[in-house]
């Protein structure tokens, strides 16, 4: 009994350390107090006509998967000791070259597909560029994508030439909106291409060689490490992934918004992977906590509209809930709890004996 | 010393980390105007009782006094407001500061307008001067000195504080002769004032040099404390091993005047090979099978000369033939792929990589060089790492620690292992035996030898010019960044030999040694 005992206290110790934990505690947290101003807010609708299934979560899930997409590769980037700032910009570009691209054509599967390829192969290369500037020229990774920040939002204005281009295909717009088995096929993608990423990097020893460069790239490189190739697929890999993340933003509405798609989402990217317990000092990571801390990032938003909270705010909102959660995280904070619990414990002990 | 109480006492410390006992029920004592060398195996706990005793770590059990009052420190910083300073194994200093700024960090010389900065490195520059590093340029970065020569750094910085106990740990593992001399000079001075010295080390020739007294560990248990006068050098290695000393001698020497005949093709030929400001055009040859020496003073040019073999800096002139073959190496990656490896004398900043497991650390050239797409199973890598754990007997023997929790020892000892994993046919070793006590370097020295009777070509370098002499076929002897000379090695070569040969240069050329 004691040591079932202590072998839960155990358990509940790794857990407790596992940043990720909290961040499932959050989400919780957010649900539950949506649910307090509305006890509906959970329910899920089922359509028979349709076979869709409705509802807040859903609508979570659909709003998560650009969320998901930049975060993983923030992930991966981040691991190498690096930072991507241009994802929110590689969105929009990759948004703006296929509606472009698309109100030019007749509205097929076959132009919905070749404008995909365009625009992903677009974005990946954006990627790459960053990654060449990292690798090959030796630029800090900050300074390289912000570069690249700058200038994508520019060339989406220029490929658009300053519009909000609206475009009309159905298949495309099924990515966004369609639905597979009662959920939002933008959601299934987003899984399936984070499993995939997952299993690529975790089943190979790309996830070894990544920490390593986090680590220590200076051992690494006299260990053999492949620097410059691994740095250069990561940043074309997270290019990649925006460009994936600015498909599903614009194919939902069909429409691109140059200033607005994407838009500092660089940000919620990498709170989502500092959230799922990746150090930004690089090394370690995780991308199953990136993708709760996506999930978060997703629920807070949904949260903050729900509960109507006013628009000028909302920053301050999700600052609140953010610096609660990294103090929730740190060590320090925790031990600073345990410390005066034990210290009351202890003084109750002492009046006892006394 | 004598009748003088103890300025440290530690009794009956017990530390303990997951899995090890690292300190069981130890005491120590140092006196004021000693020096005491602490003494055992890689993994005994010697770096365990400093950081015990300067608060690094938290004692489970046990008492510290210090000039008889109870105390506890809260770390290194603690430790030197009260007159201790230290310089722990891994050299910490600021990479990116001048040698000056690190050797002054947090006793600048103030005057009204902030720091003097003139005054602070008029001090700065005393202190260097009494370790013979007079001729620095204290505006220099850090980074950009040999690790011997920060090494020497880190010691004048704990000196700047002028501490009541001093504590060293292992400083002159990187050293070479002469640098020593100067250490031991300045340990006598400030021993002769009353200053208490701990000192850390694994060669017995120093020991016996510089020692008052001696505390030997074994698994992290108290073997005995004794005047160094008392104890031979067989009984002291036997208290350090707990076994006999004979079987340990039998290991090392058989390699003595061994010379190897060179036949055909030579596996590695490099012509003018070079690199400005660090090598002078030099010509290299190895043949398979055969060990080459690298022998010279600090600075002289070993390690850039094997770092140009190995791509770790890109050479600006000159051409390497590998295997007959006109070949560019121009990484590690490029020289890991033509079989080649490099264990790097830096093992803190070129060698492990702290936080990845030791299994993480000695698989990590082979995956390298296989490539990300293509991982090794689990199951190649557990027969990859029993294979290396057990030949090269790291303590403690558990794949999933993470490397910095071994001590500096069993850490070098599984670098060497990383390496040997790749199976090269070109192995470079700059100073392997860093911080690897007298039973490893015997067997580190025989598998050395035992590689080559296989057929591996050996680059070997230390600045033990004894275990130079004792392993290679041949030894170039460097200074100031060029060839000196070639010697076939025979009976009639021995340390002083090299010596001379450095020596003899000197005097018709007054070079700078640095
Ligand atoms: N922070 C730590 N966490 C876990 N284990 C540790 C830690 N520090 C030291 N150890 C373990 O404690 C033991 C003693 O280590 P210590 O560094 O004191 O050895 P040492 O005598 O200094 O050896 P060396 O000659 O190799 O430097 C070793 O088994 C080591 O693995
Ligand atoms: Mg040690």
């Amino acid at each position: 009994m004691t040591d079932l005992a202590s072998r839960l206290a155990a358990r509940r110790g790794t857990i407790v350390r596992n940043q990720a934990f909290w961040g499932v505690v959050a989400i919780v947290l957010l649900l539950a107090i949506n649910v307090v101003s509305d006890p509906s807010y959970l329910s899920i609708g089922y359509n028979d006509e349709t076979g869709r299934l409705s509802g807040n979560l859903i609508d979570i899930l659909r709003a998560a998967a650009p969320i998901l997409m930049i975060a993983v590769g923030m992930c991966l980037v981040v691991a190498t000791g690096g930072i991507d700032l241009s994802v929110g910009s590689i969105m929009v570009v990759a948004g703006a070259v296929s509606m472009e691209l698309l109100h030019g054509m007749d509205g097929t599967a076959g132009d919905a597909a070749l404008t995909l390829a365009i625009a992903l192969g677009i974005a990946t290369a954006l990627g790459a560029v960053n990654g060449i500037l990292v690798s090959v020229v030796g630029l800090q990774p900050f300074i390289s994508t912000l570069v690249m920040m700058l200038a994508g939002r520019g060339i989406a204005k220029v490929i658009t030439g300053g519009q909000n281009t609206t475009a009309d295909n159905d298949s495309f717009a099924w990515l966004a909106n369609g639905y597979v088995l009662g959920l939002p096929v933008v959601f299934l993608l987003a899984i399936a291409i984070v499993v995939l990423v997952a299993l690529l990097v975790r089943r190979s020893a790309l996830g070894l060689m990544l920490e390593a460069i986090g680590m220590d790239s200076r051992a690494s490189r006299l260990a053999g490490v492949n620097r410059r190739g691994l740095q250069l697929t990561v940043y074309s890999v997270s290019g990649l992934l925006a460009g994936i993340a600015g498909v599903f933003a614009t194919a939902s509405v069909m429409t691109v918004d140059v200033s607005r798609t994407g838009y500092l989402l660089e940000l919620d990217a990498i709170l989502a992977v500092v959230i799922g317990g990746t150090s930004l000092a690089g090394g370690k990571f995780s991308i199953g906590g990136a993708v709760i801390g996506g999930l978060l990032i997703a629920t807070l938003d949904k949260t903050v509209v729900f509960l109507g909270i006013p628009a000028s705010a909302t920053p301050a909102f999700k600052a609140v809930v953010i610096v609660v959660l990294s103090l929730l995280q740190s060590e320090r904070v925790r031990s600073l709890f345990r410390h005066r619990r034990a210290l009351r414990a202890q003084s109750q002990k002492e009046a006892v004996a006394a | 010393m004598t009748g003088a109480p103890p300025i440290v006492e530690m009794k009956d410390i017990s530390i303990s980390f997951p899995g090890v006992k690292a300190l069981d029920a130890v005491d120590f004592r140092l006196f004021p105007g000693e020096v005491h060398t602490l003494m055992g195996e890689n993994g005994a706990g010697k770096s365990t009782i400093i950081k015990a005793l300067t608060g690094v770590y938290k004692i489970d059990e046990g008492e510290i006094l210090v000039a008889g009052e109870q105390r506890r420190f809260g770390g290194t910083a603690d430790a030197q407001a009260a007159g201790i300073a230290t310089v722990y194994q891994e050299v910490n200093l600021c990479a990116n500061l001048s040698i000056g700024e690190n050797v002054m960090l947090g006793h600048e010389v103030r005057g009204p307008l902030g720091i003097n900065w003139k005054a602070t490195h008029r001090a700065a520059a005393e202190v260097l001067s009494m370790l013979g590093l007079e001729h620095l340029d204290l505006r220099r970065p850090l980074g950009t000195l040999s690790l011997a020569v920060q090494q020497l750094v880190a010691i004048s910085r704990a000196m700047v504080t002028k501490p009541k106990v001093l504590i060293l740990d292992e400083p002159t593992s990187s050293l070479d002769a002469t640098e020593v001399a100067h250490l031991f000079t300045i340990m006598r001075r400030l021993r002769d004032q009353g200053v208490a010295i701990l000192f850390v080390t694994h060669f017995l020739d120093q020991v016996y040099l510089i020692s008052d007294r001696v505390t030997v560990l074994r698994n992290g248990a108290l073997v005995g404390e004794y005047p160094i006068r008392e104890l031979d050098r067989t009984t002291l290695i036997s208290k350090m091993i707990g076994k006999d000393f004979a079987t340990l001698r039998s290991l090392g020497s058989e390699r003595q005047s061994h010379h190897y005949e060179p036949r055909g093709e030579p596996l590695l030929r490099a012509e003018d090979l070079g690199r400005k400001g660090s090598s002078e055009p030099t010509d290299v040859e190895l043949h398979r099978g055969e060990v080459l020496g690298l022998a010279g003073l600090l600075g002289s040019g070993r390690t850039e000369l094997a770092r140009l073999l190995y791509g770790a800096d890109r050479p600006d002139s000159g051409t390497i033939w590998l295997r007959g073959k006109k070949t560019d190496i121009h990484s590690p990656t490029a020289a890991l792929n033509q079989h080649i490896a490099f264990s790097s004398e830096n093992r803190r900043d070129e060698g492990i990589i702290r936080d990845l497991t030791v299994r993480e650390n000695l698989v990590l050239a082979v995956q390298a060089k296989r490539g990300w797409f293509r991982p090794l199973s689990r199951k190649e890598q557990d027969t990859l790492v029993r294979k290396y754990l057990t030949e090269l007997n790291v303590r403690p023997a558990d794949p999933e620690r993470p490397m910095k929790y071994l001590s500096g020892g069993n850490q070098q000892k599984v670098l060497l292992g990383r390496w040997l994993a790749t199976e090269p046919d070109l192995l470079i070793l700059d100073e392997p035996t860093r911080g690897i006590d007298v039973g490893a370097k015997a067997e580190i020295q025989a598998a050395v030898a035992a590689l080559a009777a296989k057929g591996v070509a050996v680059v070997f370098i230390s600045s033990e010019l004894e275990e130079v002499v004792r392993l290679s076929d041949r030894i170039i002897v460097m200074k100031d960044h060029r060839k000196l000379a070639e010697l076939e090695n025979g009976p009639h070569v021995t340390a002083e030999t090299i010596v001379a040969v450095i020596a003899d240069e000197g005097d018709d050329e007054e070079g700078e040694p640095e």
